[in-house]
């Protein structure tokens, strides 16, 4: 039973330089409980599908296609609609906690408040559940740490407030947008702990750039190349039978795979090169690639692979 | 799109990007044509007093197009000339508080320990007081007219320019180009000229156009209260000031030299907000 | 915290130091003998005993700098010396002209926020919109008037015109209808160089991930806009009513000039035209003090009020 199916989406937005294509086609599922990992270099446009998910883009975004969350699509009901799902639903634990916590309200009041909001709990047992929340993702002494400010906590600690704010309402999907990013090796290994520990039960888009940290959490694993998905399939499959010249170059540049890096640049999301969009990269490049926009195969059962190559 | 590869031009492609500045541009130098001209512009001669023709309302009589004064003086003759020394005015006193600010600021910033103290000090008392209150005593105590206006703004003015100078100096001091002239042996006369006053112009700038609107209000201000040059000098603040008497039988007199301040304020104001858009290191456009 | 203010004010003692010795010296770059000047009868005629005796009583004899010690000694008592023109102590009259200037700032003040909190934030929020270039436009203009013609203006409107308001004075002590007029002049300035201030610091605070942060919890709009970025938006909005307030007081100079306000603003232009320098120096040793003191004030309620601040040496 898939929770959240993804049909056809376009995100596109303007900017002063030109219409930035995000989101150029994409269709995916999530099913119930499990963990999707997202993979693919800076301004592929992965966060902004994350956030196309609930809707949170600039105002003047044109977004096509369907977005099938419960039978219900969202990009046709209300805001007011959206908001109630927003958080209790779908929960965001956006990157980089450092920015992202508001650093005039104190912890436990920023957990407490999306309680309070979804919940119609008291300003009391609102608390009491974000104290307990504290507790959830191993913030020591949390009810007097409820009562800090964000400054008061390093790092890895903050990422934990962002984890706690998003489970807070106990949502059923929590997208995870980089959760890892910029944190210690130690402590990354922690917070990826932890995540796996309190998003068991629940379905969870994991948006990241580190392969080791998706074959840890994840069940199946997307690729994600100039707004499209380029192959998905099983973890394991990724891993052992790559089939797209860019998964492959992405599994080569990891540090235990020799570290080789992929040549060339992502293309602007602007001004996306015709035919195969990874063509001008490609060490395979055929003239086919250059000529016609390869499409979405299934080459094994629930392996996909977008390339004329493979 | 095709890149300019000197940055001036580039920087005149930005701003004229930005309508409020373009605008305020061209009506600086309409202005500054306007004061240059101003004796063949003129219908009449500004301080002839007529008392035949005094009070005449403006649109009425095609020998005085804005109408006369209480002596019977062109209005616009007086408007025109007035801008001659609203404009002169502002650029005596951004132009010597500049000179005076900027040498005062490098040499504290690049000096440092005492010297760097009792200038930031002086900085520190001139700051103290409400810049109008500051202003309005020393022109006061040096007796009505122009130079005492001038002088008054300068000692309000020249702050300004110190911090910007002395701030910039600081940061630059540390980069590699000013560390690398000093271990080539470049003197400290050399580094300040060569290396640390182009780097600061930028911002000089920037202040110094909103300078002038600033000064040219003060000055205005201090006209209007009597501080200011005496008649029959058309100046546009002692102009309202005159007409104020008049106000309730002819409101003109009273309107018109204020809209005269306001443009020319305006018209600095947009220029300076653009070129602060444009010339601010912290929203440079990546392009 | 308190280490924080000890320090600020330890750090203000050379300059106001500075101050009071540029303040002294009024006296001495004043046009005239100020004896001669006091002991002028009413006929013209100048006793040149008197002026000896009261250089003597007033300690005009001594050296410059023993001068300054006691005329320095005398202000930190709160002793000001006495006007020239009332022979009554110039502190008196500072208290009196403050105790106006300070109503009307109040009142101008309450008028520029109103005016400029509720446009900076909804010119911010429609971003480009064209109510938000309209209220630019505004603000601009605002900016670049002059506020004595502004005063004038609303003089001529309100008070010759319709004949709601009175044109000038202070009525029974400065009464609600004789303080709209000049409240609404320095109000509107100020609010102009307020709702820009707001504005770009409204846009800023939008522009955060944590704001981003509030939406993804499904925090209604107008909680995202009145909790989360309006507590950070007004950190800096503290400064701005510092601001503020140096320009009231600058402004009141002018429009109280213009308004028959006995302010403080208007004490130190008519001892100016009087000659009256005793006045003139106390006047100024007054603002600065208060200026200072503001400022001060303002920038331990800035740090006070943002807490990454707040608990940095804690």
């Amino acid at each position: 039973m898939n929770l959240l199916e993804i049909i056809d989406l376009k995100t596109h937005f303007p900017t002063s330089n030109g219409l930035v294509k995000a989101v150029d086609t994409i269709d995916m599922s999530i099913s119930e409980q499990e963990t999707f990992g997202l993979i693919g270099e800076t301004g592929c446009g992965k966060s902004v599908l994350g956030h196309s998910i609930i809707r949170l883009l600039q105002s003047d975004t044109v977004m096509k296609g369907k977005i099938i969350y419960k039978g219900k699509n969202l990009l046709e009901i209300s805001e007011a609609e959206m908001r109630n799902i927003r958080g209790e639903e779908i929960a965001m634990i956006l990157q980089n906690p450092t920015t992202s916590l508001n650093p005039v309200i104190t912890v436990g009041e920023q957990i407490a408040e999306a309680i309070r909001l979804h919940q119609r709990l008291n300003k009391k047992d609102a608390k009491q559940k974000a104290i307990e929340m504290l507790e959830a993702v191993r913030i020591p002494s949390p009810s007097q740490r409820a009562n800090e400010y964000p400054h008061e906590f390093s790092g890895g600690m903050k990422q934990r407030v962002m984890i706690a704010m998003g489970l807070a309402c106990d949502p059923a999907l929590v997208i995870a947008d980089e959760p890892t990013k910029g944190l210690d090796v130690t402590i990354k290994i922690q917070i990826v702990e932890l995540m796996k520990e309190v998003t068991a039960q629940k379905a969870m888009l994991l948006i990241t750039h580190d392969l080791g940290v998706a074959s840890e959490m994840c069940d199946r694993i997307a690729l994600m190349y100039a707004g499209e998905l380029v192959e998905y399939a099983s973890v394991i499959e990724i891993f052992e039978n790559p089939l797209h010249p860019y998964t492959i170059g992405f599994l080569d540049s990891l540090p235990g795979r020799g570290l080789v890096p992929i040549p060339g640049m992502s293309p602007s999301l602007i001004d996306l090169p015709d035919g195969c969009r990874f063509h001008p990269r490609c060490s395979h490049v055929m003239e086919i690639c250059r000529q016609k926009h390869p499409g979405m195969t299934e080459m094994k059962d629930g392996h996909f692979v977008r390339c004329f190559h493979a | 799109m095709k890149k300019h590869n000197n940055p001036f031009m580039d920087n005149i492609r930005r701003l004229s990007d930005s309508r409020p500045a373009t605008v305020g541009a061209i009506i600086i130098m309409l202005l500054c044509f306007i004061a240059v001209f101003a004796p063949q512009l003129s219908p009449n001669n500004p301080t002839t007093a007529c008392l035949e023709d005094r009070l005449i309302s403006p649109l009425t009589v095609p020998e005085y197009p804005l109408g006369t004064d209480h002596l019977g003086r062109c209005v616009l003759s007086r408007l025109l000339y007035g801008a001659r020394i609203s404009l002169i005015v502002g650029i005596i006193v951004v132009g010597i508080s500049a000179m005076i600010g900027i040498a005062l600021g490098v040499i504290s910033g690049y000096y440092g320990g005492g010297i760097d103290a009792v200038i930031m000090r002086f900085v520190d008392a001139t700051l103290s007081f409400p810049s109008i209150f500051l202003a309005v005593t020393i022109a006061g105590l040096l007796g009505r007219g122009l130079p005492s206006v001038i002088i008054a703004l300068i000692v309000v003015d020249w702050t300004a320019y110190a911090r910007i100078s002395r701030g910039s100096v600081l940061s630059l001091k540390e980069t590699e180009f000013v560390e690398s002239a000093r271990s080539l042996g470049a003197s400290d006369c050399y580094i300040m000229t060569r290396h640390i006053l182009p780097n600061i112009i930028g911002p000089v700038i920037v202040i110094g156009t909103l300078g002038m609107a600033y000064v040219i209000l003060s000055a205005a201000a201090l006209s209007f209260l009597g501080f200011g040059p005496q008649p029959p000098t058309p100046e546009w603040g002692a102009m309202l000031n005159a007409g104020r008497m008049y106000m309730r039988t002819e409101p003109y007199l009273t309107i018109i030299p204020g809209i005269a301040i306001m443009v020319m304020v305006l018209a600095f104001n947009l220029l300076g907000d653009g070129l602060r858009d444009i010339l601010d290191p912290k929203k440079t456009v990546i392009e | 915290m308190l280490g924080y203010i000890l320090k600020r004010i330890f750090q203000l003692i050379p300059a106001l130091l500075l101050v009071s010795v540029a303040s002294f010296s009024i006296i001495y770059f004043a046009p005239g003998d100020p004896a001669e000047t006091l002991m002028t009868g009413p006929d013209g005629n100048v006793n040149p005993k008197s002026v000896e005796e009261f250089r003597t009583k007033m300690g005009l004899d001594k050296p410059l700098h023993i001068q300054y010690l006691i005329w320095l000694n005398n202000v930190v008592h709160g002793n000001f010396g006495y006007s020239y023109r009332t022979e009554k102590p110039v502190f008196d009259h500072i208290k009196t002209s403050f105790g106006a200037t300070f109503k009307l700032a109040v009142v101008s003040l309450i008028i520029s926020l109103i005016i400029s909190i509720p446009l900076g934030i909804i010119s911010a929020i429609k971003h480009n919109s064209g109510l938000d270039i309209s209220c630019m436009v505004g603000a601009s203009l605002g900016v670049s008037m002059p506020n004595f013609w502004l005063g004038l203006l609303l003089m001529l409107l309100f008070g010759i015109y319709l004949d709601w308001l009175p044109v000038a004075g202070y009525g029974t002590g400065g009464d609600l209808e004789h303080i709209i007029l000049p409240a609404l002049t320095l109000g509107t300035g100020s609010a102009a160089v307020t709702a820009r201030l707001m504005r770009s610091s409204m846009l800023e605070v939008l522009g955060q991930d944590y704001i981003l942060t509030a939406r993804a919890k499904g925090v209604p709009e107008w909680m995202v806009i009145g909790k989360h970025a309006l507590k950070n938006a007004l950190i800096p909005f503290v400064t701005m009513v510092g601001l503020n307030f140096g320009y009231l007081l600058n402004g009141s100079v002018v429009v109280e000039t213009i308004f028959g306000w006995p302010g403080i603003g208007r004490l130190i232009v008519d001892s100016i035209n009087m000659r009256d320098y005793m006045m003139v120096q106390g006047c100024m040793v007054f603002v600065a003090l208060l200026f200072v003191t503001v400022n001060l004030v303002v920038d331990i309620s800035y740090r006070y009020l943002d807490p990454r601040i707040r608990y940095e040496k804690a």
